[in-house]
Protein backbone atom coordinates (compact mmCIF):
# COMPACT_ATOMS: atom_id res chain seq x y z
CA UNK A 1 0.00 0.00 0.00
CA UNK A 2 2.65 2.69 1.39
CA UNK A 3 4.78 3.40 -1.47
CA UNK A 4 8.06 5.73 -1.07
CA UNK A 5 6.96 8.79 -2.56
CA UNK A 6 6.56 10.72 0.60
CA UNK A 7 3.20 13.53 1.67
CA UNK A 8 4.56 15.03 4.53
CA UNK A 9 8.06 16.09 4.64
CA UNK A 10 9.55 17.78 7.31
CA UNK A 11 13.10 19.53 7.92
CA UNK A 12 14.59 20.70 10.87
CA UNK A 13 11.26 22.18 11.78
CA UNK A 14 11.15 24.19 14.67
CA UNK A 15 8.48 26.21 16.61
CA UNK A 16 9.28 28.56 19.70
CA UNK A 17 6.63 30.34 21.69
CA UNK A 18 8.79 32.90 23.19
CA UNK A 19 11.06 31.14 25.12
CA UNK A 20 9.29 27.62 25.13
CA UNK A 21 10.17 25.07 22.38
CA UNK A 22 7.04 23.40 21.54
CA UNK A 23 8.38 21.16 18.37
CA UNK A 24 12.28 21.03 17.70
CA UNK A 25 14.35 20.54 14.94
CA UNK A 26 11.78 17.90 13.57
CA UNK A 27 12.64 15.54 10.39
CA UNK A 28 9.18 14.00 9.68
CA UNK A 29 8.44 11.71 6.72
CA UNK A 30 4.63 10.00 5.82
CA UNK A 31 4.53 8.31 2.81
CA UNK A 32 1.54 8.03 0.27
CA UNK A 33 -1.25 5.44 1.36
CA UNK A 34 0.30 4.36 4.94
CA UNK A 35 -1.57 5.05 8.13
CA UNK A 36 1.43 6.79 10.27
CA UNK A 37 0.71 6.88 14.08
CA UNK A 38 1.66 10.02 16.00
CA UNK A 39 2.51 9.24 19.14
CA UNK A 40 3.92 11.17 22.40
CA UNK A 41 2.65 12.52 25.83
CA UNK A 42 0.47 15.49 26.17
CA UNK A 43 2.46 18.30 25.12
CA UNK A 44 4.80 16.65 23.59
CA UNK A 45 4.41 18.97 20.58
CA UNK A 46 1.91 16.86 18.14
CA UNK A 47 -1.03 19.73 17.67
CA UNK A 48 1.68 22.55 17.36
CA UNK A 49 3.42 19.90 14.37
CA UNK A 50 -0.32 19.60 13.04
CA UNK A 51 -1.06 23.31 13.32
CA UNK A 52 2.05 23.89 11.12
CA UNK A 53 1.36 21.13 8.90
CA UNK A 54 -1.64 22.90 8.20
CA UNK A 55 0.08 26.04 7.49
CA UNK A 56 -2.13 27.59 10.94
CA UNK A 57 1.11 28.22 12.27
CA UNK A 58 4.00 29.58 11.05
CA UNK A 59 7.47 27.60 11.81
CA UNK A 60 10.31 29.37 13.23
CA UNK A 61 12.52 28.04 11.10
CA UNK A 62 12.75 24.82 9.34
CA UNK A 63 11.14 23.40 5.76
CA UNK A 64 7.48 21.81 5.91
CA UNK A 65 6.31 20.27 2.14
CA UNK A 66 2.83 18.89 2.63
CA UNK A 67 1.77 17.16 -0.70
CA UNK A 68 4.63 19.23 -2.50
CA UNK A 69 3.13 22.58 -0.95
CA UNK A 70 4.56 24.91 1.47
CA UNK A 71 1.93 25.35 3.98
CA UNK A 72 3.04 28.69 5.01
CA UNK A 73 2.89 30.33 1.80
CA UNK A 74 -0.19 28.38 0.16
CA UNK A 75 -2.37 27.10 3.10
CA UNK A 76 -5.36 26.61 0.39
CA UNK A 77 -3.76 24.17 -1.64
CA UNK A 78 -2.71 22.19 1.42
CA UNK A 79 -6.17 22.97 3.06
CA UNK A 80 -8.13 21.76 -0.15
CA UNK A 81 -5.95 18.15 -0.09
CA UNK A 82 -5.79 17.69 3.39
CA UNK A 83 -8.90 17.03 5.71
CA UNK A 84 -8.31 17.41 8.97
CA UNK A 85 -10.01 16.66 12.68
CA UNK A 86 -8.69 19.03 15.49
CA UNK A 87 -8.57 17.36 18.49
CA UNK A 88 -11.54 19.73 20.07
CA UNK A 89 -14.22 19.89 16.79
CA UNK A 90 -17.24 21.47 17.64
CA UNK A 91 -20.18 22.33 15.29
CA UNK A 92 -22.68 24.54 14.56
CA UNK A 93 -24.91 23.56 17.34
CA UNK A 94 -28.34 25.30 16.16
CA UNK A 95 -27.46 23.51 12.85
CA UNK A 96 -28.41 19.77 11.87
CA UNK A 97 -25.82 17.55 11.00
CA UNK A 98 -26.60 17.42 7.25
CA UNK A 99 -26.71 20.97 7.21
CA UNK A 100 -23.43 21.63 8.77
CA UNK A 101 -22.17 19.17 6.45
CA UNK A 102 -23.35 21.10 3.74
CA UNK A 103 -21.85 24.05 4.78
CA UNK A 104 -18.18 22.68 4.86
CA UNK A 105 -19.15 21.12 0.95
CA UNK A 106 -19.81 24.88 0.37
CA UNK A 107 -16.32 25.40 1.93
CA UNK A 108 -15.01 23.56 -0.15
CA UNK A 109 -16.76 24.36 -3.09
CA UNK A 110 -18.19 21.23 -4.05
CA UNK A 111 -21.67 21.31 -6.17
CA UNK A 112 -24.42 20.81 -4.64
CA UNK A 113 -25.81 17.41 -6.21
CA UNK A 114 -22.43 15.67 -5.59
CA UNK A 115 -22.66 17.38 -2.46
CA UNK A 116 -25.68 16.18 -1.27
CA UNK A 117 -24.66 12.73 -2.49
CA UNK A 118 -21.71 12.18 -0.22
CA UNK A 119 -23.63 13.67 2.83
CA UNK A 120 -25.99 10.72 2.53
CA UNK A 121 -23.41 8.36 1.77
CA UNK A 122 -21.42 9.74 4.36
CA UNK A 123 -24.07 10.07 7.16
CA UNK A 124 -25.04 6.23 5.80
CA UNK A 125 -21.34 5.26 6.48
CA UNK A 126 -20.71 6.44 9.84
CA UNK A 127 -23.56 5.52 11.29
CA UNK A 128 -25.45 8.67 11.74
CA UNK A 129 -28.29 8.08 8.91
CA UNK A 130 -30.87 8.79 11.31
CA UNK A 131 -29.64 11.87 13.52
CA UNK A 132 -28.36 13.12 10.61
CA UNK A 133 -31.56 16.28 10.70
CA UNK A 134 -30.91 16.35 14.29
CA UNK A 135 -29.61 19.53 15.83
CA UNK A 136 -25.85 19.41 16.71
CA UNK A 137 -26.81 20.50 19.85
CA UNK A 138 -28.50 17.76 20.60
CA UNK A 139 -25.59 15.31 19.93
CA UNK A 140 -23.90 13.21 21.97
CA UNK A 141 -19.62 13.43 21.83
CA UNK A 142 -19.64 10.40 20.05
CA UNK A 143 -21.96 11.44 17.60
CA UNK A 144 -19.95 14.48 17.09
CA UNK A 145 -16.45 12.41 16.55
CA UNK A 146 -18.42 10.50 13.97
CA UNK A 147 -20.02 13.64 12.14
CA UNK A 148 -16.53 15.03 12.31
CA UNK A 149 -15.18 11.66 9.99
CA UNK A 150 -18.56 12.22 7.84
CA UNK A 151 -17.02 16.01 7.32
CA UNK A 152 -13.61 13.68 5.63
CA UNK A 153 -15.54 11.65 3.99
CA UNK A 154 -17.40 14.51 2.22
CA UNK A 155 -14.45 16.43 1.49
CA UNK A 156 -12.54 13.16 0.31
CA UNK A 157 -9.03 14.76 0.39
CA UNK A 158 -5.90 12.75 -0.27
CA UNK A 159 -4.34 12.87 3.26
CA UNK A 160 -6.39 13.02 6.56
CA UNK A 161 -5.13 14.18 9.54
CA UNK A 162 -6.84 12.76 12.42
CA UNK A 163 -6.72 14.44 16.29
CA UNK A 164 -7.44 11.55 18.48
CA UNK A 165 -10.70 10.56 16.75
CA UNK A 166 -11.71 8.13 18.63
CA UNK A 167 -12.06 10.00 21.78
CA UNK A 168 -15.26 9.89 23.80
CA UNK A 169 -16.03 6.83 21.84
CA UNK A 170 -17.82 3.75 23.26
CA UNK A 171 -15.43 0.70 21.95
CA UNK A 172 -17.76 -0.82 19.25
CA UNK A 173 -17.97 2.70 18.00
CA UNK A 174 -13.82 2.86 17.81
CA UNK A 175 -13.61 -0.57 16.34
CA UNK A 176 -16.25 0.57 13.90
CA UNK A 177 -13.81 3.99 13.71
CA UNK A 178 -10.33 2.14 13.24
CA UNK A 179 -11.97 -0.08 10.42
CA UNK A 180 -13.11 3.40 8.32
CA UNK A 181 -10.02 4.40 8.72
CA UNK A 182 -8.56 1.50 7.43
CA UNK A 183 -11.38 0.89 4.76
CA UNK A 184 -10.41 4.49 3.06
CA UNK A 185 -6.73 4.01 3.03
CA UNK A 186 -7.14 0.76 1.49
CA UNK A 187 -10.05 2.01 -0.76
CA UNK A 188 -8.94 4.93 -2.13
CA UNK A 189 -5.64 5.31 -0.87
CA UNK A 190 -6.13 8.14 1.31
CA UNK A 191 -2.81 9.08 3.43
CA UNK A 192 -3.60 8.87 7.01
CA UNK A 193 -1.73 10.40 10.23
CA UNK A 194 -3.45 9.43 13.36
CA UNK A 195 -2.68 10.87 16.56
CA UNK A 196 -3.72 8.71 19.39
CA UNK A 197 -3.16 7.96 23.26
CA UNK A 198 -4.55 4.52 22.67
CA UNK A 199 -1.32 2.73 21.59
CA UNK A 200 -2.93 -0.68 20.97
CA UNK A 201 -5.37 0.57 18.55
CA UNK A 202 -2.25 2.29 16.61
CA UNK A 203 -0.37 -1.00 16.65
CA UNK A 204 -3.37 -2.74 15.09
CA UNK A 205 -3.90 0.26 12.48
CA UNK A 206 -0.95 1.64 11.55
CA UNK A 207 2.08 0.75 9.10
CA UNK A 208 4.35 3.34 10.25
CA UNK A 209 4.65 5.24 13.48
CA UNK A 210 6.83 8.08 14.90
CA UNK A 211 6.87 8.99 18.71
CA UNK A 212 7.15 12.90 20.11
CA UNK A 213 8.60 13.94 23.86
CA UNK A 214 9.41 17.65 24.69
CA UNK A 215 9.39 18.29 20.80
CA UNK A 216 12.21 15.79 19.67
CA UNK A 217 11.35 13.31 17.74
CA UNK A 218 12.28 10.40 19.65
CA UNK A 219 11.11 7.53 17.27
CA UNK A 220 10.15 6.91 13.71
CA UNK A 221 9.81 3.56 11.88
CA UNK A 222 7.93 0.45 11.30
CA UNK A 223 6.74 -1.09 14.59
CA UNK A 224 9.46 -4.10 13.56
CA UNK A 225 11.82 -1.94 13.19
CA UNK A 226 11.38 -0.08 16.26
CA UNK A 227 10.92 -3.27 18.45
CA UNK A 228 14.51 -4.27 16.95
CA UNK A 229 16.31 -1.08 17.87
CA UNK A 230 15.10 -1.47 21.60
CA UNK A 231 16.20 -5.08 21.46
CA UNK A 232 19.33 -5.09 20.43
CA UNK A 233 20.37 -8.35 22.33
CA UNK A 234 17.22 -9.82 22.90
CA UNK A 235 16.57 -12.01 19.41
CA UNK A 236 13.95 -13.23 18.32
CA UNK A 237 11.33 -11.81 20.71
CA UNK A 238 8.71 -8.63 19.42
CA UNK A 239 7.86 -6.30 21.63
CA UNK A 240 4.37 -4.75 21.54
CA UNK A 241 4.28 -0.85 21.14
CA UNK A 242 3.28 0.03 24.36
CA UNK A 243 6.31 -1.84 25.52
CA UNK A 244 8.36 0.13 23.01
CA UNK A 245 6.55 2.85 24.22
CA UNK A 246 6.92 3.30 27.27
CA UNK A 247 10.92 2.33 26.66
CA UNK A 248 11.25 5.67 25.69
CA UNK A 249 9.35 7.62 28.36
CA UNK A 250 11.13 4.97 31.22
CA UNK A 251 15.13 6.19 30.35
CA UNK A 252 14.30 9.56 31.22
CA UNK B 1 -15.89 34.48 1.81
CA UNK B 2 -19.88 34.28 -0.21
CA UNK B 3 -19.98 31.29 1.69
CA UNK B 4 -19.42 32.86 4.80
CA UNK B 5 -21.58 35.46 4.18
CA UNK B 6 -24.35 33.84 3.49
CA UNK B 7 -24.15 31.17 6.46
CA UNK B 8 -24.00 34.18 8.92
CA UNK B 9 -26.37 36.26 6.85
CA UNK B 10 -28.73 32.88 7.41
CA UNK B 11 -27.63 32.75 10.95
CA UNK B 12 -28.88 36.09 11.94
CA UNK B 13 -32.47 36.03 10.44
CA UNK B 14 -33.03 32.96 11.71
CA UNK B 15 -31.76 34.01 15.11
CA UNK B 16 -34.15 34.97 17.87
CA UNK B 17 -32.47 37.53 18.71
CA UNK B 18 -32.79 38.89 15.07
CA UNK B 19 -36.52 38.23 16.05
CA UNK B 20 -37.03 40.60 18.77
CA UNK B 21 -34.82 43.25 17.01
CA UNK B 22 -37.20 43.38 14.44
CA UNK B 23 -40.35 43.20 16.50
CA UNK B 24 -39.22 46.39 18.36
CA UNK B 25 -37.60 48.19 15.14
CA UNK B 26 -41.96 48.05 13.77
CA UNK B 27 -43.40 49.12 17.13
CA UNK B 28 -40.59 51.95 17.20
CA UNK B 29 -41.73 52.99 13.94
CA UNK B 30 -45.10 53.00 14.75
CA UNK B 31 -44.81 54.68 17.94
CA UNK B 32 -42.53 57.23 16.43
CA UNK B 33 -44.87 58.08 13.41
CA UNK B 34 -48.05 58.30 15.37
CA UNK B 35 -47.00 60.79 18.05
CA UNK B 36 -44.65 62.64 15.48
CA UNK B 37 -47.02 62.90 12.74
CA UNK B 38 -50.16 64.24 14.57
CA UNK B 39 -48.19 66.67 15.91
CA UNK B 40 -47.27 67.82 12.98
CA UNK B 41 -50.63 67.71 11.32
CA UNK B 42 -52.33 69.83 13.91
CA UNK B 43 -49.30 72.05 13.33
CA UNK B 44 -50.40 72.22 9.19
CA UNK B 45 -54.21 72.71 9.96
CA UNK B 46 -52.98 75.28 11.79
CA UNK B 47 -51.57 77.09 8.82
CA UNK B 48 -47.96 76.36 9.13
CA UNK B 49 -46.33 76.17 5.83
CA UNK B 50 -43.09 74.68 6.30
CA UNK B 51 -40.57 73.36 3.02
CA UNK B 52 -39.03 70.32 4.80
CA UNK B 53 -42.19 69.05 6.51
CA UNK B 54 -41.61 65.81 5.43
CA UNK B 55 -37.84 65.58 7.65
CA UNK B 56 -39.97 66.99 10.61
CA UNK B 57 -40.73 63.31 10.82
CA UNK B 58 -37.50 62.24 11.57
CA UNK B 59 -36.21 64.87 13.91
CA UNK B 60 -38.88 66.02 15.83
CA UNK B 61 -39.50 63.92 19.23
CA UNK B 62 -42.89 64.43 20.25
CA UNK B 63 -43.99 63.08 23.34
CA UNK B 64 -41.29 60.36 22.39
CA UNK B 65 -37.79 59.79 20.87
CA UNK B 66 -37.15 60.95 17.36
CA UNK B 67 -36.14 58.67 14.73
CA UNK B 68 -32.69 60.45 15.25
CA UNK B 69 -32.20 60.71 18.78
CA UNK B 70 -33.64 56.77 19.05
CA UNK B 71 -30.68 55.33 16.29
CA UNK B 72 -28.17 57.59 18.81
CA UNK B 73 -29.01 56.01 21.56
CA UNK B 74 -30.34 52.16 20.62
CA UNK B 75 -28.39 52.05 17.72
CA UNK B 76 -25.07 50.82 19.06
CA UNK B 77 -26.96 48.00 21.11
CA UNK B 78 -28.03 47.14 17.58
CA UNK B 79 -24.36 46.76 16.69
CA UNK B 80 -23.61 45.43 19.88
CA UNK B 81 -25.83 42.69 19.66
CA UNK B 82 -25.03 41.14 16.43
CA UNK B 83 -21.22 41.19 17.01
CA UNK B 84 -20.64 40.46 20.76
CA UNK B 85 -20.23 37.24 20.62
CA UNK B 86 -19.10 36.52 16.70
CA UNK B 87 -15.63 35.13 17.26
CA UNK B 88 -15.74 34.08 21.00
CA UNK B 89 -18.68 31.92 19.97
CA UNK B 90 -17.09 29.69 17.32
CA UNK B 91 -13.67 29.70 19.44
CA UNK B 92 -15.73 28.14 22.69
CA UNK B 93 -17.92 25.73 20.73
CA UNK B 94 -15.00 24.55 18.95
CA UNK B 95 -16.36 25.34 15.29
CA UNK B 96 -13.57 28.08 14.65
CA UNK B 97 -10.92 25.17 14.50
CA UNK B 98 -13.43 23.26 12.40
CA UNK B 99 -13.57 26.59 10.18
CA UNK B 100 -10.16 27.13 10.01
CA UNK B 101 -9.25 23.14 8.54
CA UNK B 102 -11.69 24.34 5.26
CA UNK B 103 -9.74 25.79 2.50
CA UNK B 104 -10.86 29.37 3.16
CA UNK B 105 -8.69 32.31 4.30
CA UNK B 106 -8.76 33.45 7.88
CA UNK B 107 -9.68 36.90 6.66
CA UNK B 108 -12.56 35.86 4.57
CA UNK B 109 -14.39 34.60 8.22
CA UNK B 110 -14.18 38.05 10.10
CA UNK B 111 -14.57 39.58 6.59
CA UNK B 112 -17.66 37.63 6.19
CA UNK B 113 -18.95 38.20 9.66
CA UNK B 114 -19.00 41.82 9.64
CA UNK B 115 -20.53 41.84 5.97
CA UNK B 116 -23.50 39.95 7.43
CA UNK B 117 -23.86 42.35 9.71
CA UNK B 118 -23.72 45.56 7.81
CA UNK B 119 -26.53 43.75 5.70
CA UNK B 120 -28.75 43.10 9.03
CA UNK B 121 -28.02 46.13 9.93
CA UNK B 122 -28.52 48.45 6.49
CA UNK B 123 -32.04 46.14 6.55
CA UNK B 124 -33.11 47.23 10.14
CA UNK B 125 -32.45 51.57 9.29
CA UNK B 126 -33.67 51.24 5.73
CA UNK B 127 -37.57 49.27 7.15
CA UNK B 128 -37.52 51.79 9.76
CA UNK B 129 -37.02 54.42 7.54
CA UNK B 130 -39.53 53.61 4.99
CA UNK B 131 -41.84 52.63 7.51
CA UNK B 132 -42.22 55.88 9.11
CA UNK B 133 -41.99 57.45 5.71
CA UNK B 134 -44.54 55.31 4.12
CA UNK B 135 -46.77 55.92 7.38
CA UNK B 136 -46.20 59.35 7.99
CA UNK B 137 -47.02 60.20 3.83
CA UNK B 138 -50.09 58.59 4.69
CA UNK B 139 -50.95 60.64 7.77
CA UNK B 140 -49.92 63.96 6.79
CA UNK B 141 -49.82 63.48 3.06
CA UNK B 142 -46.91 65.06 2.64
CA UNK B 143 -44.71 63.86 -0.40
CA UNK B 144 -40.98 64.56 -0.06
CA UNK B 145 -39.05 66.37 -2.89
CA UNK B 146 -35.93 64.99 -4.56
CA UNK B 147 -33.86 66.52 -2.28
CA UNK B 148 -35.44 65.45 0.96
CA UNK B 149 -35.25 62.14 -0.32
CA UNK B 150 -31.33 63.00 -0.90
CA UNK B 151 -31.42 64.41 2.48
CA UNK B 152 -33.09 60.97 3.59
CA UNK B 153 -30.57 58.56 1.85
CA UNK B 154 -27.32 60.45 3.20
CA UNK B 155 -29.13 60.05 6.77
CA UNK B 156 -29.82 55.87 5.88
CA UNK B 157 -25.81 56.20 4.92
CA UNK B 158 -24.39 57.34 7.60
CA UNK B 159 -26.91 55.87 10.29
CA UNK B 160 -25.32 52.33 8.84
CA UNK B 161 -22.26 53.92 9.57
CA UNK B 162 -22.65 54.51 12.73
CA UNK B 163 -24.13 51.08 13.63
CA UNK B 164 -21.33 49.59 11.69
CA UNK B 165 -18.60 50.85 14.21
CA UNK B 166 -20.65 49.33 17.39
CA UNK B 167 -20.41 46.09 15.17
CA UNK B 168 -16.75 46.31 14.60
CA UNK B 169 -16.54 47.47 18.25
CA UNK B 170 -18.25 44.08 19.13
CA UNK B 171 -16.49 42.02 16.44
CA UNK B 172 -12.81 43.58 18.70
CA UNK B 173 -14.45 42.62 21.84
CA UNK B 174 -15.54 39.09 20.49
CA UNK B 175 -11.73 38.87 19.54
CA UNK B 176 -10.16 40.22 22.81
CA UNK B 177 -12.21 38.54 25.40
CA UNK B 178 -12.79 34.59 25.53
CA UNK B 179 -15.62 34.51 27.74
CA UNK B 180 -18.81 36.02 25.79
CA UNK B 181 -20.16 37.40 29.35
CA UNK B 182 -17.11 39.20 29.53
CA UNK B 183 -17.07 40.68 25.80
CA UNK B 184 -21.16 41.77 26.04
CA UNK B 185 -20.55 43.48 29.06
CA UNK B 186 -17.63 45.72 27.59
CA UNK B 187 -19.34 46.85 24.66
CA UNK B 188 -22.25 47.61 27.22
CA UNK B 189 -19.72 49.41 29.23
CA UNK B 190 -17.62 51.24 26.18
CA UNK B 191 -21.57 52.64 24.97
CA UNK B 192 -22.50 53.57 28.22
CA UNK B 193 -19.21 55.53 28.88
CA UNK B 194 -19.60 57.12 25.62
CA UNK B 195 -23.40 57.79 25.86
CA UNK B 196 -23.98 59.26 29.39
CA UNK B 197 -20.74 60.00 31.06
CA UNK B 198 -18.95 62.00 28.07
CA UNK B 199 -21.52 64.92 27.79
CA UNK B 200 -21.22 65.39 31.80
CA UNK B 201 -17.00 64.96 31.59
CA UNK B 202 -17.16 67.20 29.18
CA UNK B 203 -18.75 69.98 31.14
CA UNK B 204 -16.57 69.21 33.90
CA UNK B 205 -13.13 69.30 31.47
CA UNK B 206 -14.33 72.56 29.94
CA UNK B 207 -15.02 74.13 33.04
CA UNK B 208 -11.30 73.14 34.79
CA UNK B 209 -9.73 73.86 31.38
CA UNK B 210 -11.80 77.02 30.71
CA UNK B 211 -13.66 78.49 33.07
CA UNK B 212 -16.20 81.08 32.54
CA UNK B 213 -15.94 83.69 35.13
CA UNK B 214 -17.97 86.24 33.69
CA UNK B 215 -20.77 85.12 30.91
CA UNK B 216 -20.84 88.89 29.26
CA UNK B 217 -17.25 87.74 27.97
CA UNK B 218 -17.30 86.82 24.77
CA UNK B 219 -13.58 85.37 24.47
CA UNK B 220 -14.30 83.29 27.64
CA UNK B 221 -17.05 81.79 26.50
CA UNK B 222 -16.08 80.97 23.22
CA UNK B 223 -12.77 79.28 24.09
CA UNK B 224 -15.00 77.20 26.73
CA UNK B 225 -17.65 76.03 24.02
CA UNK B 226 -14.39 75.33 21.49
CA UNK B 227 -12.92 72.65 24.37
CA UNK B 228 -16.59 71.42 24.74
CA UNK B 229 -16.57 70.80 21.27
CA UNK B 230 -13.33 68.97 21.01
CA UNK B 231 -13.86 66.91 23.63
CA UNK B 232 -17.29 66.05 22.99
CA UNK B 233 -16.05 65.01 19.20
CA UNK B 234 -14.42 62.15 20.54
CA UNK B 235 -17.87 60.46 21.00
CA UNK B 236 -18.97 58.82 18.12
CA UNK B 237 -22.99 59.35 19.98
CA UNK B 238 -21.86 63.00 19.82
CA UNK B 239 -20.59 62.84 16.12
CA UNK B 240 -23.62 61.14 14.75
CA UNK B 241 -26.08 63.06 16.58
CA UNK B 242 -24.49 66.65 15.07
CA UNK B 243 -24.61 64.74 11.57
CA UNK B 244 -27.68 63.46 11.15
CA UNK B 245 -29.38 66.84 12.73
CA UNK B 246 -27.36 68.88 10.53
CA UNK B 247 -28.59 66.68 7.62
CA UNK B 248 -32.19 66.07 8.54
CA UNK B 249 -33.06 69.50 10.06
CA UNK B 250 -31.92 72.29 7.26
CA UNK B 251 -32.99 74.82 10.03
CA UNK B 252 -30.75 73.12 13.02
CA UNK B 253 -33.54 73.95 15.27
CA UNK B 254 -34.22 70.74 16.51
CA UNK B 255 -30.60 70.08 17.41
CA UNK B 256 -31.48 68.83 21.34
CA UNK B 257 -28.15 66.76 21.02
CA UNK B 258 -27.68 64.76 23.97
CA UNK B 259 -25.17 67.07 24.98
CA UNK B 260 -26.42 70.04 27.20
CA UNK B 261 -26.35 72.65 24.87
CA UNK B 262 -23.80 75.32 25.50
CA UNK B 263 -24.67 79.16 25.25
CA UNK B 264 -22.55 79.33 21.64
CA UNK B 265 -25.36 76.72 20.56
CA UNK B 266 -27.68 78.53 21.51
CA UNK B 267 -26.60 81.92 19.97
CA UNK B 268 -25.97 79.96 16.60
CA UNK B 269 -29.47 78.26 16.73
CA UNK B 270 -30.76 81.78 16.78
CA UNK B 271 -28.71 82.50 13.34
CA UNK B 272 -29.98 80.14 11.05
CA UNK B 273 -33.03 82.08 9.59
CA UNK B 274 -33.38 80.20 6.76
CA UNK B 275 -32.73 76.73 5.95
CA UNK B 276 -29.60 75.24 4.74
CA UNK B 277 -29.52 74.11 0.86
CA UNK B 278 -28.13 70.58 0.81
CA UNK B 279 -24.94 71.24 -0.72
CA UNK B 280 -24.09 73.54 2.46
CA UNK B 281 -25.16 70.50 4.74
CA UNK B 282 -23.00 68.81 3.24
CA UNK B 283 -20.38 70.50 3.62
CA UNK B 284 -20.44 70.47 7.25
CA UNK B 285 -21.70 67.01 7.81
CA UNK B 286 -18.74 66.05 5.78
CA UNK B 287 -16.09 66.29 8.59
CA UNK B 288 -18.27 64.98 11.02
CA UNK B 289 -19.25 61.56 8.38
CA UNK B 290 -15.41 61.69 7.49
CA UNK B 291 -14.40 60.73 11.35
CA UNK B 292 -17.20 58.61 11.85
CA UNK B 293 -16.37 56.19 8.54
CA UNK B 294 -12.70 56.86 10.00
CA UNK B 295 -13.63 55.74 13.64
CA UNK B 296 -15.44 52.63 11.89
CA UNK B 297 -12.65 51.57 9.70
CA UNK B 298 -10.33 51.89 13.10
CA UNK B 299 -12.44 49.59 14.69
CA UNK B 300 -12.92 46.96 12.40
CA UNK B 301 -9.15 47.29 11.04
CA UNK B 302 -8.04 46.73 14.97
CA UNK B 303 -10.35 43.71 14.51
CA UNK B 304 -9.14 42.16 11.72
CA UNK B 305 -5.35 42.65 12.58
CA UNK B 306 -5.90 40.89 16.19
CA UNK B 307 -7.48 38.44 14.44
CA UNK B 308 -5.35 37.73 11.53
CA UNK B 309 -2.27 38.00 14.23
CA UNK B 310 -3.87 35.49 17.22
CA UNK B 311 -1.71 32.72 17.78
CA UNK B 312 -3.96 29.85 16.31
CA UNK B 313 -3.30 27.81 19.81
CA UNK B 314 -5.85 30.42 21.43
CA UNK B 315 -8.47 29.00 19.30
Amino acid sequence: MATTESVIETENLTKRYGRFTAVSRLNLRVFRGEIFGFLGPNGAGKTTTILMLLGLTEPTYGHVAVLGFNPTRRPLDVKRRVGCLPENVGYYRDLTGRENLRYVARLNGLPEDEAEERISSALERVGLADEGDKLVGAYSRGMRQRLGLAELLVKKPEMMILDEPTLGLDPKGMAEVLQLIRSLSKEQGTTVLLCSHHLHQVQEVCDRVGIMNEGHLVAQGTIEELSREGLKSEEGKRLSLEEIYMRYFREE
Amino acid sequence: MGVILRKELADHLNSTRFLILFCLVVCVSLLITNTVSLNIRSAIESGAKDPHLFLMLFTTSGHFFSLVQFIAFFGPLIGIIMGFDAINREKNDGTMSMLLSQPVHRDAIINGKFLAGLVVITMMVVSIVLLISGLGMVVIGVVPTPEQLARLLLYVVLSIIYIGFWLGLALLFSILFRSIGTSALASIAFWIVVAFFVSFATNIIADVVAPIHASEDVDQVMKHQRVVEIISRCSPVHLYTDAATTIMDPYRKTTKTLLLVGPMETISRARFNNPLDLPQSVLIVAPYLITIVALTSICFAAAYLIFMKQEIRSI
